[in-house]
Protein backbone atom coordinates (compact mmCIF):
# COMPACT_ATOMS: atom_id res chain seq x y z
CA UNK A 1 0.00 0.00 0.00
CA UNK A 2 2.79 2.38 0.91
CA UNK A 3 4.59 1.66 -2.32
CA UNK A 4 1.38 2.17 -4.25
CA UNK A 5 1.03 5.57 -2.66
CA UNK A 6 4.60 6.40 -3.55
CA UNK A 7 3.87 5.31 -7.05
CA UNK A 8 1.00 7.73 -7.10
CA UNK A 9 3.19 10.58 -5.97
CA UNK A 10 5.71 9.67 -8.62
CA UNK A 11 3.06 9.52 -11.28
CA UNK A 12 2.12 13.07 -10.45
CA UNK A 13 5.61 14.08 -11.40
CA UNK A 14 6.09 16.08 -8.25
CA UNK A 15 8.37 15.81 -5.31
CA UNK A 16 5.56 16.55 -2.93
CA UNK A 17 4.90 14.02 -0.25
CA UNK A 18 1.56 12.69 -1.30
CA UNK A 19 -0.19 10.02 0.60
CA UNK A 20 -3.31 8.13 -0.24
CA UNK A 21 -6.66 8.75 1.25
CA UNK A 22 -7.18 5.70 3.38
CA UNK A 23 -10.82 5.60 2.35
CA UNK A 24 -10.06 5.18 -1.35
CA UNK A 25 -9.28 1.51 -1.03
CA UNK A 26 -12.20 1.03 1.31
CA UNK A 27 -14.68 2.65 -1.08
CA UNK A 28 -13.33 0.51 -3.90
CA UNK A 29 -13.65 -2.70 -1.90
CA UNK A 30 -16.62 -2.08 0.35
CA UNK A 31 -18.52 0.82 -1.09
CA UNK A 32 -19.69 3.84 0.84
CA UNK A 33 -23.26 4.25 1.95
CA UNK A 34 -25.47 3.99 -1.10
CA UNK A 35 -22.45 3.65 -3.35
CA UNK A 36 -21.76 0.12 -4.42
CA UNK A 37 -18.21 -1.19 -4.08
CA UNK A 38 -16.39 -0.19 -7.27
CA UNK A 39 -14.75 -3.57 -7.64
CA UNK A 40 -18.12 -5.21 -8.05
CA UNK A 41 -18.10 -4.08 -11.65
CA UNK A 42 -14.58 -2.79 -12.25
CA UNK A 43 -12.78 -5.87 -10.91
CA UNK A 44 -10.56 -6.49 -7.91
CA UNK A 45 -7.54 -5.01 -9.69
CA UNK A 46 -9.50 -2.26 -11.42
CA UNK A 47 -9.15 -4.14 -14.67
CA UNK A 48 -12.78 -3.67 -15.71
CA UNK A 49 -15.23 -6.18 -17.06
CA UNK A 50 -14.92 -6.29 -20.78
CA UNK A 51 -17.98 -8.37 -21.52
CA UNK A 52 -20.23 -5.83 -19.82
CA UNK A 53 -18.38 -2.79 -21.14
CA UNK A 54 -17.30 -1.72 -17.65
CA UNK A 55 -14.02 0.14 -18.05
CA UNK A 56 -10.59 -0.48 -16.68
CA UNK A 57 -9.79 2.12 -14.02
CA UNK A 58 -6.38 0.93 -12.84
CA UNK A 59 -3.56 3.43 -13.42
CA UNK A 60 -5.67 5.97 -15.26
CA UNK A 61 -4.87 9.52 -14.16
CA UNK A 62 -6.45 10.70 -10.92
CA UNK A 63 -7.61 14.04 -12.35
CA UNK A 64 -9.21 12.21 -15.25
CA UNK A 65 -10.99 9.74 -13.00
CA UNK A 66 -12.21 12.41 -10.68
CA UNK A 67 -13.54 14.51 -13.54
CA UNK A 68 -15.62 11.53 -14.57
CA UNK A 69 -17.03 10.99 -11.09
CA UNK A 70 -17.81 14.68 -10.81
CA UNK A 71 -19.55 14.59 -14.19
CA UNK A 72 -21.61 11.55 -13.19
CA UNK A 73 -22.51 13.31 -9.96
CA UNK A 74 -23.67 16.52 -11.64
CA UNK A 75 -25.38 14.62 -14.42
CA UNK A 76 -23.30 15.94 -17.30
CA UNK A 77 -22.01 12.45 -18.01
CA UNK A 78 -25.04 10.29 -18.43
CA UNK A 79 -24.91 6.72 -17.12
CA UNK A 80 -27.70 5.05 -15.23
CA UNK A 81 -25.38 2.94 -13.09
CA UNK A 82 -22.70 5.47 -12.30
CA UNK A 83 -24.80 8.58 -11.69
CA UNK A 84 -26.35 7.45 -8.38
CA UNK A 85 -23.07 5.97 -7.21
CA UNK A 86 -21.14 9.17 -7.85
CA UNK A 87 -23.87 11.24 -6.21
CA UNK A 88 -23.56 9.12 -3.09
CA UNK A 89 -19.87 10.00 -2.79
CA UNK A 90 -18.64 13.27 -1.34
CA UNK A 91 -16.15 15.34 -3.29
CA UNK A 92 -13.43 14.10 -0.94
CA UNK A 93 -14.54 10.49 -1.45
CA UNK A 94 -14.37 10.91 -5.21
CA UNK A 95 -10.89 12.32 -4.93
CA UNK A 96 -9.83 9.47 -2.67
CA UNK A 97 -11.15 6.68 -4.81
CA UNK A 98 -9.73 8.33 -7.93
CA UNK A 99 -6.32 8.48 -6.29
CA UNK A 100 -6.67 4.85 -5.28
CA UNK A 101 -7.32 3.64 -8.81
CA UNK A 102 -4.70 5.93 -10.31
CA UNK A 103 -2.13 4.26 -8.09
CA UNK A 104 -3.03 0.70 -9.05
CA UNK A 105 -0.65 -0.97 -11.51
CA UNK A 106 -1.55 -1.39 -15.15
CA UNK A 107 -3.57 -4.59 -15.47
CA UNK A 108 -1.26 -7.37 -16.56
CA UNK A 109 -3.87 -9.41 -18.35
CA UNK A 110 -5.44 -7.52 -21.18
CA UNK A 111 -9.18 -7.62 -21.06
CA UNK A 112 -9.90 -8.53 -24.63
CA UNK A 113 -13.57 -8.95 -25.29
CA UNK A 114 -13.40 -9.36 -29.03
CA UNK A 115 -11.22 -11.67 -30.99
CA UNK A 116 -7.79 -10.09 -31.07
CA UNK A 117 -6.29 -9.42 -34.44
CA UNK A 118 -3.63 -11.75 -35.67
CA UNK A 119 -0.93 -9.14 -35.25
CA UNK A 120 -1.88 -8.47 -31.65
CA UNK A 121 -1.63 -12.16 -30.90
CA UNK A 122 1.71 -12.51 -32.59
CA UNK A 123 3.11 -9.32 -31.07
CA UNK A 124 1.69 -8.97 -27.59
CA UNK A 125 4.32 -6.44 -26.62
CA UNK A 126 5.18 -4.25 -29.56
CA UNK A 127 7.99 -1.77 -28.94
CA UNK A 128 6.91 1.80 -29.43
CA UNK A 129 9.42 2.33 -32.19
CA UNK A 130 7.94 -0.57 -34.07
CA UNK A 131 4.54 1.03 -33.68
CA UNK A 132 5.77 4.32 -34.97
CA UNK A 133 7.67 2.89 -37.87
CA UNK A 134 5.43 0.00 -38.60
CA UNK A 135 4.55 -0.64 -42.19
CA UNK A 136 1.38 0.87 -43.47
CA UNK A 137 -1.30 -0.15 -41.02
CA UNK A 138 -3.90 -2.47 -42.38
CA UNK A 139 -7.45 -1.56 -41.60
CA UNK A 140 -9.14 1.70 -40.82
CA UNK A 141 -8.95 1.20 -37.04
CA UNK A 142 -5.16 0.92 -36.98
CA UNK A 143 -4.85 3.73 -39.50
CA UNK A 144 -6.94 6.14 -37.44
CA UNK A 145 -5.08 5.09 -34.30
CA UNK A 146 -1.58 5.54 -35.66
CA UNK A 147 -1.93 7.98 -38.56
CA UNK A 148 -5.18 9.87 -38.10
CA UNK A 149 -6.92 11.43 -41.06
CA UNK A 150 -5.31 14.78 -41.60
CA UNK A 151 -7.43 15.67 -44.59
CA UNK A 152 -10.15 16.09 -41.93
CA UNK A 153 -7.71 17.65 -39.46
CA UNK A 154 -8.09 14.53 -37.39
CA UNK A 155 -4.92 13.62 -35.48
CA UNK A 156 -4.04 10.02 -34.75
CA UNK A 157 -5.35 8.73 -31.41
CA UNK A 158 -1.77 7.91 -30.42
CA UNK A 159 -0.72 11.53 -30.78
CA UNK A 160 -2.39 12.24 -27.45
CA UNK A 161 -2.97 8.82 -25.92
CA UNK A 162 0.60 7.72 -26.57
CA UNK A 163 2.26 4.83 -28.37
CA UNK A 164 0.00 1.81 -28.36
CA UNK A 165 -2.70 3.89 -26.68
CA UNK A 166 -1.07 3.26 -23.32
CA UNK A 167 -1.86 6.72 -22.01
CA UNK A 168 0.10 9.93 -21.34
CA UNK A 169 0.20 11.88 -18.11
CA UNK A 170 -2.79 12.53 -15.91
CA UNK A 171 -5.20 13.75 -18.58
CA UNK A 172 -4.84 11.38 -21.52
CA UNK A 173 -6.05 8.00 -20.30
CA UNK A 174 -4.93 4.68 -21.67
CA UNK A 175 -7.12 3.21 -24.38
CA UNK A 176 -5.30 -0.10 -24.48
CA UNK A 177 -6.76 -2.46 -21.93
CA UNK A 178 -10.23 -1.07 -22.43
CA UNK A 179 -12.88 -3.17 -24.11
CA UNK A 180 -14.18 -2.46 -27.57
CA UNK A 181 -17.67 -2.10 -26.14
CA UNK A 182 -16.58 0.56 -23.68
CA UNK A 183 -14.50 2.49 -26.19
CA UNK A 184 -17.19 2.54 -28.85
CA UNK A 185 -19.81 3.52 -26.29
CA UNK A 186 -17.71 6.48 -25.24
CA UNK A 187 -16.97 7.69 -28.76
CA UNK A 188 -20.67 7.44 -29.53
CA UNK A 189 -21.51 9.32 -26.33
CA UNK A 190 -19.18 12.14 -27.32
CA UNK A 191 -20.68 12.20 -30.74
CA UNK A 192 -24.19 12.53 -29.35
CA UNK A 193 -23.32 14.78 -26.42
CA UNK A 194 -24.11 12.21 -23.75
CA UNK A 195 -20.63 12.62 -22.35
CA UNK A 196 -18.99 15.99 -21.63
CA UNK A 197 -16.49 16.84 -24.34
CA UNK A 198 -13.54 16.71 -21.96
CA UNK A 199 -10.66 19.13 -21.60
CA UNK A 200 -10.74 21.77 -24.33
CA UNK A 201 -13.65 19.90 -25.89
CA UNK A 202 -11.17 17.73 -27.74
CA UNK A 203 -12.98 14.43 -27.72
CA UNK A 204 -16.28 15.75 -29.01
CA UNK A 205 -14.46 17.28 -31.97
CA UNK A 206 -12.66 14.01 -32.64
CA UNK A 207 -15.70 11.77 -32.25
CA UNK A 208 -17.86 13.87 -34.55
CA UNK A 209 -15.39 13.21 -37.36
CA UNK A 210 -15.84 9.46 -37.07
CA UNK A 211 -18.52 7.35 -38.71
CA UNK A 212 -20.13 4.55 -36.73
CA UNK A 213 -18.08 2.01 -38.65
CA UNK A 214 -14.89 3.92 -37.89
CA UNK A 215 -15.78 4.12 -34.20
CA UNK A 216 -16.23 0.40 -34.19
CA UNK A 217 -12.95 -0.21 -36.01
CA UNK A 218 -10.85 2.03 -33.81
CA UNK A 219 -12.44 0.58 -30.66
CA UNK A 220 -11.60 -2.93 -31.85
CA UNK A 221 -8.05 -1.82 -32.58
CA UNK A 222 -7.31 -0.54 -29.09
CA UNK A 223 -9.15 -3.38 -27.42
CA UNK A 224 -6.73 -5.74 -29.15
CA UNK A 225 -3.63 -4.04 -27.77
CA UNK A 226 -1.86 -4.98 -24.54
CA UNK A 227 -2.35 -2.61 -21.63
CA UNK A 228 1.19 -3.03 -20.34
CA UNK A 229 4.18 -0.87 -21.04
CA UNK A 230 6.55 -2.48 -23.46
CA UNK A 231 9.76 -1.73 -21.65
CA UNK B 1 -2.67 4.78 8.77
CA UNK B 2 -2.20 7.50 6.23
CA UNK B 3 -3.00 11.15 6.21
CA UNK B 4 -5.51 12.63 3.84
CA UNK B 5 -4.05 14.84 1.18
CA UNK B 6 -5.88 14.17 -2.04
CA UNK B 7 -5.37 17.73 -3.23
CA UNK B 8 -1.62 17.68 -3.17
CA UNK B 9 -1.40 17.64 -6.93
CA UNK B 10 -3.34 20.88 -7.01
CA UNK B 11 -0.67 22.33 -4.80
CA UNK B 12 1.92 21.34 -7.36
CA UNK B 13 -0.02 22.98 -10.14
CA UNK B 14 -0.39 26.14 -8.10
CA UNK B 15 3.32 26.17 -7.33
CA UNK B 16 4.08 25.94 -11.02
CA UNK B 17 1.72 28.81 -11.70
CA UNK B 18 3.36 30.95 -9.07
CA UNK B 19 6.75 30.30 -10.61
CA UNK B 20 5.34 31.21 -13.98
CA UNK B 21 3.87 34.44 -12.68
CA UNK B 22 7.23 35.30 -11.23
CA UNK B 23 8.74 35.16 -14.68
CA UNK B 24 6.72 38.08 -15.85
CA UNK B 25 8.52 41.29 -15.16
CA UNK B 26 5.68 43.49 -16.19
CA UNK B 27 5.58 45.64 -19.25
CA UNK B 28 8.96 44.58 -20.56
CA UNK B 29 7.47 42.62 -23.42
CA UNK B 30 5.04 45.01 -24.87
CA UNK B 31 7.61 46.31 -27.27
CA UNK B 32 8.00 43.32 -29.54
CA UNK B 33 6.99 45.31 -32.54
CA UNK B 34 9.01 48.37 -31.62
CA UNK B 35 12.51 47.18 -32.30
CA UNK B 36 13.82 48.03 -35.73
CA UNK B 37 14.30 45.07 -38.00
CA UNK B 38 18.04 44.92 -38.39
CA UNK B 39 18.75 41.31 -39.00
CA UNK B 40 22.10 40.27 -40.30
CA UNK B 41 21.73 39.90 -44.01
CA UNK B 42 25.00 40.87 -45.54
CA UNK B 43 24.39 39.34 -48.92
CA UNK B 44 20.63 39.19 -48.90
CA UNK B 45 18.81 41.74 -51.01
CA UNK B 46 16.16 42.52 -48.44
CA UNK B 47 14.22 45.68 -48.03
CA UNK B 48 13.68 46.84 -44.49
CA UNK B 49 10.90 49.28 -45.21
CA UNK B 50 8.39 49.15 -42.37
CA UNK B 51 5.55 47.89 -44.52
CA UNK B 52 7.49 44.99 -45.84
CA UNK B 53 8.79 44.05 -42.45
CA UNK B 54 5.33 44.21 -41.06
CA UNK B 55 3.94 41.80 -43.60
CA UNK B 56 6.90 39.49 -43.90
CA UNK B 57 6.79 36.24 -42.09
CA UNK B 58 9.11 33.44 -42.89
CA UNK B 59 8.30 29.95 -43.78
CA UNK B 60 9.63 27.94 -40.90
CA UNK B 61 11.60 25.78 -43.28
CA UNK B 62 13.92 28.70 -43.11
CA UNK B 63 16.09 29.34 -40.17
CA UNK B 64 17.12 32.56 -38.53
CA UNK B 65 18.92 34.79 -40.92
CA UNK B 66 16.94 33.87 -43.96
CA UNK B 67 15.50 36.85 -45.73
CA UNK B 68 11.82 37.48 -45.21
CA UNK B 69 9.98 35.74 -47.98
CA UNK B 70 6.35 36.57 -47.64
CA UNK B 71 5.86 35.66 -51.27
CA UNK B 72 6.45 32.05 -50.40
CA UNK B 73 3.39 31.71 -48.30
CA UNK B 74 0.02 33.08 -49.18
CA UNK B 75 -2.14 34.63 -46.47
CA UNK B 76 -3.66 31.98 -44.27
CA UNK B 77 -7.14 32.49 -45.63
CA UNK B 78 -6.02 31.85 -49.16
CA UNK B 79 -4.20 28.61 -48.49
CA UNK B 80 -5.52 25.31 -47.46
CA UNK B 81 -4.84 21.67 -47.74
CA UNK B 82 -7.42 21.34 -50.51
CA UNK B 83 -5.38 23.26 -53.01
CA UNK B 84 -2.07 21.82 -51.98
CA UNK B 85 -0.01 19.11 -53.57
CA UNK B 86 -0.89 15.65 -52.29
CA UNK B 87 1.97 13.31 -51.55
CA UNK B 88 1.57 9.64 -52.45
CA UNK B 89 -0.29 7.42 -50.01
CA UNK B 90 1.80 5.45 -47.58
CA UNK B 91 0.47 2.28 -49.16
CA UNK B 92 2.25 3.26 -52.36
CA UNK B 93 5.69 3.00 -50.78
CA UNK B 94 7.87 1.04 -53.17
CA UNK B 95 9.25 -2.37 -52.32
CA UNK B 96 12.92 -3.25 -52.53
CA UNK B 97 16.09 -1.61 -51.33
CA UNK B 98 15.00 1.93 -52.08
CA UNK B 99 11.68 1.38 -50.36
CA UNK B 100 13.53 0.12 -47.31
CA UNK B 101 15.58 3.30 -47.12
CA UNK B 102 12.46 5.44 -47.55
CA UNK B 103 10.84 3.53 -44.71
CA UNK B 104 13.94 4.08 -42.62
CA UNK B 105 13.64 7.79 -43.35
CA UNK B 106 10.06 7.75 -42.22
CA UNK B 107 11.05 5.98 -39.03
CA UNK B 108 13.73 8.58 -38.30
CA UNK B 109 11.21 11.31 -39.01
CA UNK B 110 8.72 9.91 -36.55
CA UNK B 111 10.96 8.55 -33.83
CA UNK B 112 14.05 10.71 -34.20
CA UNK B 113 15.78 10.28 -30.82
CA UNK B 114 15.49 6.52 -31.02
CA UNK B 115 16.24 6.12 -34.69
CA UNK B 116 19.12 8.63 -34.91
CA UNK B 117 20.46 8.77 -31.35
CA UNK B 118 23.98 9.78 -32.33
CA UNK B 119 22.76 13.13 -33.63
CA UNK B 120 19.89 14.08 -31.36
CA UNK B 121 20.27 15.96 -28.08
CA UNK B 122 16.67 16.33 -26.99
CA UNK B 123 13.51 14.26 -27.13
CA UNK B 124 11.85 16.16 -29.96
CA UNK B 125 10.99 14.39 -33.18
CA UNK B 126 10.81 15.74 -36.71
CA UNK B 127 7.09 15.10 -36.59
CA UNK B 128 6.80 17.40 -33.56
CA UNK B 129 6.75 20.38 -35.91
CA UNK B 130 6.05 18.71 -39.28
CA UNK B 131 2.69 17.12 -38.64
CA UNK B 132 1.33 13.97 -40.26
CA UNK B 133 4.81 12.55 -40.76
CA UNK B 134 5.84 15.51 -42.89
CA UNK B 135 2.88 15.20 -45.23
CA UNK B 136 0.61 18.00 -44.05
CA UNK B 137 0.37 21.19 -46.11
CA UNK B 138 0.96 24.38 -44.09
CA UNK B 139 2.88 22.34 -41.55
CA UNK B 140 6.26 22.62 -43.27
CA UNK B 141 5.71 19.46 -45.32
CA UNK B 142 8.75 17.59 -46.55
CA UNK B 143 7.53 17.42 -50.13
CA UNK B 144 7.57 21.20 -50.31
CA UNK B 145 10.99 21.46 -48.70
CA UNK B 146 12.39 18.87 -51.08
CA UNK B 147 11.45 20.85 -54.17
CA UNK B 148 12.80 24.08 -52.66
CA UNK B 149 16.48 23.20 -52.35
CA UNK B 150 19.24 23.96 -53.19
CA UNK B 151 18.60 27.54 -52.16
CA UNK B 152 20.62 30.50 -51.06
CA UNK B 153 20.28 31.06 -47.33
CA UNK B 154 21.61 34.07 -45.50
CA UNK B 155 21.96 31.95 -42.39
CA UNK B 156 24.88 30.17 -43.99
CA UNK B 157 25.53 32.86 -46.59
CA UNK B 158 25.80 30.14 -49.14
CA UNK B 159 23.73 27.88 -51.33
CA UNK B 160 22.40 25.10 -49.15
CA UNK B 161 21.47 21.65 -50.40
CA UNK B 162 18.61 19.66 -48.98
CA UNK B 163 20.97 17.48 -46.95
CA UNK B 164 22.71 20.55 -45.60
CA UNK B 165 19.31 21.92 -44.64
CA UNK B 166 18.60 18.70 -42.75
CA UNK B 167 21.94 19.10 -40.96
CA UNK B 168 20.63 22.40 -39.64
CA UNK B 169 17.56 20.67 -38.22
CA UNK B 170 19.76 18.30 -36.22
CA UNK B 171 22.03 21.05 -35.00
CA UNK B 172 19.33 23.49 -33.93
CA UNK B 173 15.88 21.97 -33.67
CA UNK B 174 17.14 18.68 -32.30
CA UNK B 175 19.82 20.45 -30.24
CA UNK B 176 22.20 17.82 -31.51
CA UNK B 177 24.98 17.29 -33.96
CA UNK B 178 24.86 17.49 -37.73
CA UNK B 179 25.22 14.04 -39.32
CA UNK B 180 27.96 14.15 -41.96
CA UNK B 181 26.77 14.64 -45.51
CA UNK B 182 25.95 11.24 -46.93
CA UNK B 183 25.35 9.73 -43.49
CA UNK B 184 22.74 6.96 -43.68
CA UNK B 185 20.37 9.06 -41.57
CA UNK B 186 20.48 11.97 -44.01
CA UNK B 187 20.22 9.69 -47.02
CA UNK B 188 17.17 8.04 -45.49
CA UNK B 189 15.48 11.34 -44.67
CA UNK B 190 16.28 12.71 -48.12
CA UNK B 191 14.87 9.57 -49.72
CA UNK B 192 11.69 9.89 -47.69
CA UNK B 193 11.27 13.54 -48.68
CA UNK B 194 12.03 12.72 -52.31
CA UNK B 195 9.39 10.03 -52.31
CA UNK B 196 6.83 12.31 -50.65
CA UNK B 197 7.52 14.84 -53.42
CA UNK B 198 6.74 12.30 -56.16
CA UNK B 199 4.93 14.18 -58.90
CA UNK B 200 5.68 17.65 -57.55
CA UNK B 201 7.64 20.05 -59.68
CA UNK B 202 10.72 21.85 -58.49
CA UNK B 203 9.26 25.05 -57.13
CA UNK B 204 10.22 26.93 -53.96
CA UNK B 205 6.86 28.70 -54.12
CA UNK B 206 4.82 25.49 -54.03
CA UNK B 207 1.54 26.00 -52.17
CA UNK B 208 1.51 24.57 -48.68
CA UNK B 209 5.21 25.13 -48.01
CA UNK B 210 6.18 26.27 -44.54
CA UNK B 211 3.50 27.73 -42.36
CA UNK B 212 1.03 30.30 -43.72
CA UNK B 213 2.46 33.74 -43.07
CA UNK B 214 0.69 35.88 -40.51
CA UNK B 215 0.39 39.62 -40.74
CA UNK B 216 1.87 41.53 -37.85
CA UNK B 217 -0.55 41.52 -34.93
CA UNK B 218 -2.87 44.42 -34.31
CA UNK B 219 -1.41 44.79 -30.85
CA UNK B 220 2.25 44.07 -30.15
CA UNK B 221 2.59 40.51 -28.91
CA UNK B 222 2.31 40.46 -25.15
CA UNK B 223 3.78 38.08 -22.58
CA UNK B 224 0.96 38.34 -20.05
CA UNK B 225 -1.73 37.66 -22.64
CA UNK B 226 0.39 34.86 -24.07
CA UNK B 227 0.68 33.28 -20.68
CA UNK B 228 -3.08 33.22 -20.42
CA UNK B 229 -3.48 31.75 -23.90
CA UNK B 230 -0.92 29.13 -22.99
CA UNK B 231 -2.66 28.15 -19.76
CA UNK B 232 -5.99 27.76 -21.50
CA UNK B 233 -4.94 26.12 -24.74
CA UNK B 234 -1.49 24.58 -24.47
CA UNK B 235 -0.67 23.56 -20.91
CA UNK B 236 -2.97 20.53 -20.97
CA UNK B 237 -0.55 18.81 -23.34
CA UNK B 238 2.75 20.66 -23.08
CA UNK B 239 2.58 21.17 -19.31
CA UNK B 240 2.46 24.36 -17.27
CA UNK B 241 6.25 24.29 -17.25
CA UNK B 242 6.56 23.82 -21.03
CA UNK B 243 8.48 20.59 -20.56
CA UNK B 244 6.05 18.50 -22.58
CA UNK B 245 4.87 15.03 -21.61
CA UNK B 246 6.38 11.64 -22.24
CA UNK B 247 4.76 8.26 -22.53
CA UNK B 248 6.05 5.66 -20.10
CA UNK B 249 8.29 4.24 -22.82
CA UNK B 250 10.03 7.61 -23.07
CA UNK B 251 8.42 8.84 -26.28
CA UNK B 252 7.95 12.60 -26.13
CA UNK B 253 4.30 12.53 -27.08
CA UNK B 254 3.98 16.25 -26.41
CA UNK B 255 7.25 18.02 -27.16
CA UNK B 256 9.04 20.34 -24.75
CA UNK B 257 8.45 23.93 -25.84
CA UNK B 258 11.25 25.42 -23.79
CA UNK B 259 13.83 24.34 -21.26
CA UNK B 260 16.77 21.96 -21.61
CA UNK B 261 14.88 19.30 -23.58
CA UNK B 262 13.60 21.68 -26.25
CA UNK B 263 15.05 23.12 -29.46
CA UNK B 264 17.95 25.51 -28.98
CA UNK B 265 18.15 29.24 -29.61
CA UNK B 266 19.32 28.71 -33.16
CA UNK B 267 16.16 26.92 -34.31
CA UNK B 268 13.63 28.51 -36.62
CA UNK B 269 10.85 27.82 -34.15
CA UNK B 270 12.63 30.12 -31.72
CA UNK B 271 11.55 33.03 -33.88
CA UNK B 272 8.29 34.52 -32.69
CA UNK B 273 6.93 34.98 -36.22
CA UNK B 274 7.63 31.37 -37.19
CA UNK B 275 6.15 30.04 -33.98
CA UNK B 276 3.07 32.24 -34.37
CA UNK B 277 2.54 30.98 -37.92
CA UNK B 278 2.94 27.37 -36.84
CA UNK B 279 0.59 27.79 -33.90
CA UNK B 280 -2.09 29.55 -35.90
CA UNK B 281 -2.16 26.89 -38.60
CA UNK B 282 -1.63 23.77 -36.52
CA UNK B 283 -2.33 24.20 -32.82
CA UNK B 284 -3.96 23.06 -30.63
CA UNK B 285 -3.67 19.61 -32.09
CA UNK B 286 -7.09 18.61 -33.36
CA UNK B 287 -8.40 22.16 -33.01
CA UNK B 288 -6.35 24.10 -35.56
CA UNK B 289 -7.54 27.59 -36.40
CA UNK B 290 -9.34 28.06 -33.10
CA UNK B 291 -6.83 30.61 -31.84
CA UNK B 292 -7.01 34.12 -33.22
CA UNK B 293 -3.96 35.56 -34.96
CA UNK B 294 -3.43 37.82 -31.96
CA UNK B 295 -3.51 34.83 -29.62
CA UNK B 296 -1.04 32.99 -31.82
CA UNK B 297 1.38 35.93 -31.68
CA UNK B 298 0.95 36.33 -27.94
CA UNK B 299 1.50 32.68 -27.14
CA UNK B 300 4.45 32.45 -29.54
CA UNK B 301 6.08 35.34 -27.70
CA UNK B 302 5.35 33.67 -24.39
CA UNK B 303 6.87 30.36 -25.52
CA UNK B 304 9.98 32.06 -26.84
CA UNK B 305 10.44 34.21 -23.75
CA UNK B 306 11.73 31.25 -21.78
CA UNK B 307 15.24 29.88 -21.54
CA UNK B 308 16.36 27.10 -23.86
CA UNK B 309 19.70 25.56 -24.85
CA UNK B 310 22.36 27.94 -26.08
CA UNK B 311 22.69 28.86 -29.73
CA UNK B 312 25.48 26.67 -31.13
CA UNK B 313 26.79 29.74 -32.97
CA UNK B 314 27.44 31.44 -29.63
CA UNK B 315 30.21 33.98 -30.13
CA UNK B 316 31.35 34.17 -26.53
CA UNK B 317 28.86 36.79 -25.43
CA UNK B 318 25.10 37.03 -25.48
CA UNK B 319 25.17 40.49 -26.94
CA UNK B 320 27.59 39.51 -29.65
CA UNK B 321 25.49 36.47 -30.51
CA UNK B 322 22.39 38.60 -30.60
CA UNK B 323 24.07 41.14 -32.84
CA UNK B 324 25.33 38.50 -35.22
CA UNK B 325 22.39 36.10 -35.33
CA UNK B 326 19.38 37.48 -33.49
CA UNK B 327 19.17 41.14 -34.42
CA UNK B 328 15.49 40.96 -35.21
CA UNK B 329 12.32 41.84 -33.42
CA UNK B 330 11.31 38.20 -33.79
CA UNK B 331 14.04 36.90 -31.52
CA UNK B 332 13.87 37.22 -27.77
CA UNK B 333 17.45 35.99 -27.47
CA UNK B 334 19.55 38.45 -25.52
CA UNK B 335 16.55 40.32 -24.24
CA UNK B 336 15.67 40.65 -20.62
CA UNK B 337 12.79 38.71 -19.12
CA UNK B 338 12.07 39.02 -15.41
CA UNK B 339 15.50 40.43 -14.74
CA UNK B 340 17.28 37.65 -16.60
CA UNK B 341 18.80 37.93 -20.04
CA UNK B 342 17.60 35.13 -22.28
CA UNK B 343 20.52 33.15 -23.64
CA UNK B 344 22.82 34.11 -20.78
CA UNK B 345 23.49 30.48 -19.95
CA UNK B 346 27.12 30.42 -20.95
CA UNK B 347 28.72 28.56 -23.83
CA UNK B 348 26.79 25.71 -25.48
CA UNK B 349 26.93 22.52 -23.49
CA UNK B 350 28.88 19.67 -25.01
CA UNK B 351 26.64 17.51 -27.17
CA UNK B 352 25.27 14.51 -25.37
CA UNK B 353 23.72 11.88 -27.60
CA UNK B 354 20.15 10.98 -26.86
CA UNK B 355 19.92 8.32 -24.21
CA UNK B 356 16.73 6.93 -25.57
CA UNK B 357 18.26 4.48 -28.02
Amino acid sequence: MISICRGFAFALGTVLSVTCHADGASIAKNGMGAALACQTCHGAAGEGLAQAGFPRLASLGAPYLQRQLDAFADGTRVNAVMMPIAKALSVADRAAVSAYYAALPVPTVPTVPTAPTASATALPVAPASATAASPTPSGIGATLATRGRWADKLPACEQCHGPGGRGVGPDFPALAGQSAAYLSNQLTAWKTGARPPGPMGLMAVVAKKLSDAEISAVADHFASLPAGVSR
Amino acid sequence: MMSTRPWAYLGAALAALVIGVGLYAGGAFDGLGSEPHSERKAAAPVSTSPNEVASASRAANDLPGDPPRAELTAPAAATGTQAAFRPPAESELPAGEFGDVIRRGREIFIDTPRAAPAYVGNSLRCVSCHLDAGRLADSSPMWAAFVSYPAYRSKTQSVTTFQQRLQGCFEYSMNGKAPPLGAPELVALESYAYWLASGATVNPKIAGRGYPALARPAQAANFARGKQVYAQNCALCHGADGAGQHAQDGTAVFPALWGPDSFNWGAGMGRVNNAAAFVKANMPLGLPGTLSEQQAWDVALYMNSHERPQDPRYTGSVQGTRNDFHATEDSMYGREVAGKVLGASGPPKAFKPSQRN
